[in-house]
């Protein structure tokens, strides 16, 4: 188990680092990083001065070296469009972000691992059919145009839903399940997959044998053996999620980290875009880290090998 | 050996022999025609694509046309006056006829959709089938090439990359061709790996074939079915991305009738006009969701033995 | 005569298949008295296995069981609720597994799995379903038993699995043991052990065993009564002595000509074969099912349906129109 979590933690910080490069060089995409920092129409002065402050006057690997530097020290840059700390910008927002992937989440699982058991009790009945074809349609319906349509209806038709803001807890109703929605056939197919797999394996057919009651079979045999790759699939989805609030948070104007990423991109603000990438991607690195972590844990022959 | 002990069921032997009767053709014919997901994504699909086609003929209007006089004609289900069968869909803010637009966003999403597949499919499939064909230290690097790629959000990526080489019809392709490959390597490494230890890979490289004879003749037709069924889904999910990064206004710049910009374009009128919003929306569900089954169908008419 | 701890009266399986109904198991009547061990003996896919998970009511949802009496200790439970066996599985008849090494939740310790067992049935602290669990764990003979109720299943053998699955049986001090098949995927060493240990326990806790074999070694040594089971039904059903001294069916002839069995068959005799193969199981089937590789085939053997009947009134029992010493002369040996 120590063996496998270091070399786990090996690779995730060497994917990290590999992320910090990439995240690094989306600097150079647009051509000249001081032209784009400066602003159109700026005199030729503005942006030597600009390359300067910046020092993009010097050799790439240490440009890169200084960055990454900063960066471990809690120094993600300068935002010369907010006049601000990256870093303390980015940990202000994150929360918000925070708390809406995890009400998403929490909906997507709330709903799929139940249609999946139910599903797998049952397979090729109503209920699983039912299940599947929400699935289909689930993961056909773009999430923009879904928030847009639960706006139509909860908030102009019948006037139940805040639209915008994070007032309330009511604003993170409709968010949640925009964000959410899109996870529930993932994770639905593997719980029901896991739990078809599982019921039919000898050792529910043994706690059958030994006359357990059928909610025991079902949740403490069967659904605690399923669930073991669901949670690797939550993890995976939650990263997703949060990058993926960039569109939900900025239909319904949510003020966090994926309003703030839209923001920073329409007004080419780099150093701000740079850093939400990769804190978001190191966010999901070590996310899916402890994810592995915690499934090493939840099957004893990894745990106690 | 004696009966007694053989491990063969001769009862349930027979019953599989029974059922496995008609023909393969036969079965693969009817197991087509009787799947009901695959025929509607078929059908569904066709008709986009026909339309995506014949766009310039069958269209009413010019997409571009603008008419201000005639804008925000609602369409003609719509219990109103202005409703008019010249325009059956009505009209858009800028009086552009929806219709036509309809018509030639599907062009734009198929477009980038089969592109963007095109791409990533060449990469995934690449370096996926070099993965699970070579192993070792191969498959670490592209293991970790892939867990690279999948921690970096692709929705906030590809827009930041659009919004700083510039957007345009052929930079979306690229940019979610080159992003969105990592499903086509994890899929196409593990059928690989399947394949690869069967008896048949294994005369073939004793007989002394060529790798790359042994990938292309021995291999790569043996993962084809996962191949296309991926390719479907890394298409839908191309659509869908594309509609996003336009929804954002990042993608396909107006004028261009992208379904997903029709959305950001209606956005601010969904209050008096909804149906802006539920045309291109709808036909973009309907769109992603004809793939979807196609996939969906494929996978089950080319192995039924893994339905669950 | 006393009561059976358990007696089943025609008991049948049906399954749907897309050819028709399968009928893998009719008309089997069984009985087992206490202490006494009945071997079920016949080839793979004959229906051994799923005339055990019958009576234990736990076939597969798609599988339909119909029977005349299944009694437990002169209880009926052939048409019981599900709650009802529940309360009767692993309390009153417990089962044990072929795959020891598949049969145990990798999720949960040997002593939570053996707790459970017993605390579902009956009303006791789980100090108590400890110490009753170290208590059957020495017994079916594992040393330090206290520390391995800690361990998982994955840390444990095949051998060791298999006696932690008997223990398990035991938890409850059931009536019955149904054995399916449980040292097949053993070790042939550790086989004997495991038979041997079962016959013991059985004696000490004066239980009825049912044993599910294909291996008729076994069967010599350690059965009281043996049934012989062929494409779905039972052939022949008698003492010991009886179906081994004096076999009546030639399915059974057949049989044992097949196997070498110890203090019978002479060193250097060769052993025979049985040409043919079993019928399919689908549909409704007259007549005996072993006519079509019986040596003794007459024309009536397909016609009707064939009743188990007793040929010397000492309770052996045999499901064909000829009589014992009319089946003396089949023999398989060099048939192959």
């Amino acid at each position: 188990m120590l063996v496998f979590a270091v070399k786990r933690f090996g690779v995730a910080v060497l994917v990290a680092l590999t992320v910090s490069i990439l995240s690094f060089s989306m600097m150079y995409l647009s051509g000249d990083p001081a032209i784009a920092l400066a602003g159109e129409g700026s005199s030729q002065e503005d942006i030597e001065n600009v390359r300067r402050v910046y020092g993009f006057d010097r050799p790439i690997i240490v440009q890169y070296g200084d960055w990454l530097w900063n960066a471990l020290h809690g120094n993600l840059g300068h935002s010369n469009y907010l006049k601000s700390d990256v870093a303390s910008v980015i940990f202000e927002r994150l929360p918000t972000t925070m708390l809406l992937g995890a009400c998403a989440l929490g909906f997507a699982l709330v709903l799929s691992i139940p249609l999946g058991v139910v599903a797998a009790i049952r397979p090729n009945s109503l209920i699983d059919r039912v299940a599947l074809t929400i699935a289909v349609i689930g993961q056909a319906m773009p999430s923009f145009w879904f928030a847009l349509t639960m706006i139509l209806w909860f908030s102009i038709t019948w006037r139940l839903l805040p639209i915008t803001g994070t007032d309330s807890w009511k604003n993170f109703i409709m968010p949640s399940i925009a964000l959410g929605y899109y996870v529930t056939p993932a994770v639905m197919r593997l719980t029901r997959a896991g739990m078809l797999e599982v019921l039919s394996s000898d050792y529910i057919r043994t706690a059958r044998a030994k006359g357990l009651r059928p909610m025991t079979v079902l949740f403490k045999h069967a659904l605690r053996n399923a669930i073991i790759p669901v949670v690797s699939l939550a993890a995976v989805q939650f990263g997703f999620m949060l990058g993926g609030s960039i569109v939900i948070e900025t239909i319904f104007a949510i003020n966090g980290l994926g309003f703030l990423a839209w923001e920073s991109i329409l007004r080419a603000d780099l150093p701000m875009m740079q850093a939400i990438v990769l804190v978001l991607s190191v966010f999901y690195i070590f996310l899916t880290f402890f994810a592995d972590m915690l499934n090493a844990f939840l099957d004893p022959r990894i745990r106690v090998a | 050996m004696t009966d007694t002990v053989s491990t063969e069921r001769p009862a349930q032997a027979q019953v599989n022999a029974e059922m496995m009767e008609p023909s393969p053709g036969t079965l693969l014919r009817r197991r087509i025609f009787g799947h009901a997901g695959f025929m509607i994504g078929a059908v569904v699909l066709g008709t986009i694509f026909l339309m995506a086609i014949l766009a310039p003929v069958i269209s009413p209007h010019d997409p571009y046309d603008q008419v201000l006089a005639r804008k925000l004609i609602p369409p003609i289900w719509h219990e109103s006056a202005k409703a008019t069968w010249e325009h059956p869909l009505g009209t858009d803010h800028l009086g552009r006829d929806y219709l036509s637009r309809l018509f030639h966003g599907a062009q734009i999403s198929l477009l980038i959709g089969f592109a963007a597949m095109l791409i990533s499919g060449v990469i995934g499939t690449t370096i996926g089938v070099l993965a699970g064909y070579f192993g070792g230290r191969v498959d670490m690097v592209v293991n970790f090439i892939v867990t690279t790629r999948l921690s970096m959000p692709v929705v906030l990526v590809a827009l930041a990359v659009v919004s700083l080489v510039g957007s345009s019809l052929t930079m979306v392709i690229w940019v979610l061709g080159l992003l969105i490959w990592d499903r086509f390597a994890v899929v196409m490494r593990s059928a690989t790996q399947q394949v690869r230890n069967l008896d048949f890979v294994t005369s073939a490289q004793a007989v002394g074939c060529s790798t790359p004879r042994i990938i292309f003749a021995e291999i790569m037709p043996n993962i084809a079915n996962s191949l296309i069924v991926i390719a479907t889904i890394e298409m839908a999910h191309a659509i869908l991305l594309e509609a996003a990064l336009s929804f954002l206004g990042l993608g396909v710049q107006p004028p261009e009738p992208s379904w997903g910009l029709m959305i950001a374009e209606a956005k601010g009128m969904m209050f008096f006009d909804s149906w802006l919003i539920v045309i291109p929306g709808t036909a973009l569900f309907a769109l992603v969701l004809a793939i979807n089954l196609l996939g969906d169908g494929l996978r089950d008419v080319t192995a039924p033995e893994n339905r669950n | 005569m006393s009561e059976h701890i358990l007696e089943v009266n025609n008991l049948a399986v049906s399954i749907p298949v897309p050819s028709g109904m399968l009928r893998p198991v009719q008309n089997i009547s069984l009985h087992v008295d206490r202490g006494e061990t009945l071997c079920i003996v016949g080839e793979s896919g004959c229906g051994k296995s799923l005339t055990s998970l019958a009576i234990m009511d736990l076939l597969p949802q798609k599988a339909v069981r119909t029977a005349d009496a299944i009694k437990l200790a002169g209880e009926e439970l052939k048409d019981a609720r599900e709650r009802t066996m529940a309360d009767v599985r692993g309390n009153r008849m417990s089962m044990i597994f072929q795959e020891p090494m598949t049969s145990l939740n990798p999720a949960y310790t040997v002593g939570t799995q053996l707790a459970e067992a017993l605390r579902r049935h009956k009303p006791v602290s789980a100090n108590e379903a400890r110490d009753r669990a170290i208590y059957l764990l020495e017994k079916v003979g594992i040393t330090a038993a206290a520390s391995r109720l800690g361990q998982y299943p994955h840390q444990l053998s095949g051998g060791l699995r298999q006696r932690v699955m008997i223990a398990m049986a035991l938890m409850c001090g059931p009536d019955l043991i149904i054995a399916d098949e449980p040292t097949t995927a053993l070790d042939v060493t550790i086989q004997a052990q495991i038979l041997h240990l079962l016959a013991e326990l059985q004696d000490e806790f004066d239980m009825g065993l049912i044993l599910i074999t294909h291996d008729l070694g076994v069967v010599a040594r350690i059965a009281d009564r043996v049934a012989v089971m062929y494409a779905g039904q039972f052939v022949e059903n008698g003492t010991a002595e009886q179906v081994f001294g004096s076999p009546a069916h030639p399915y059974t002839r057949g049989l044992l000509d097949c196997i070498p069995i110890p203090g019978k068959t002479s060193p250097g005799e060769r052993l025979g074969a049985i040409p043919g193969i079993v019928p399919s199981l689908v549909g409704h089937m007259p007549g005996c099912h072993f006519a079509s590789r019986c040596p003794l085939v007459s024309n009536d053997c397909a016609q009707q349906s064939i009743p188990m009947r007793d040929g010397s009134g000492a309770g052996h029992v045999f499901r064909c129109l000829l009589d014992q010493k009319d089946t003396e002369a089949v023999s398989y040996k060099g048939a192959a």
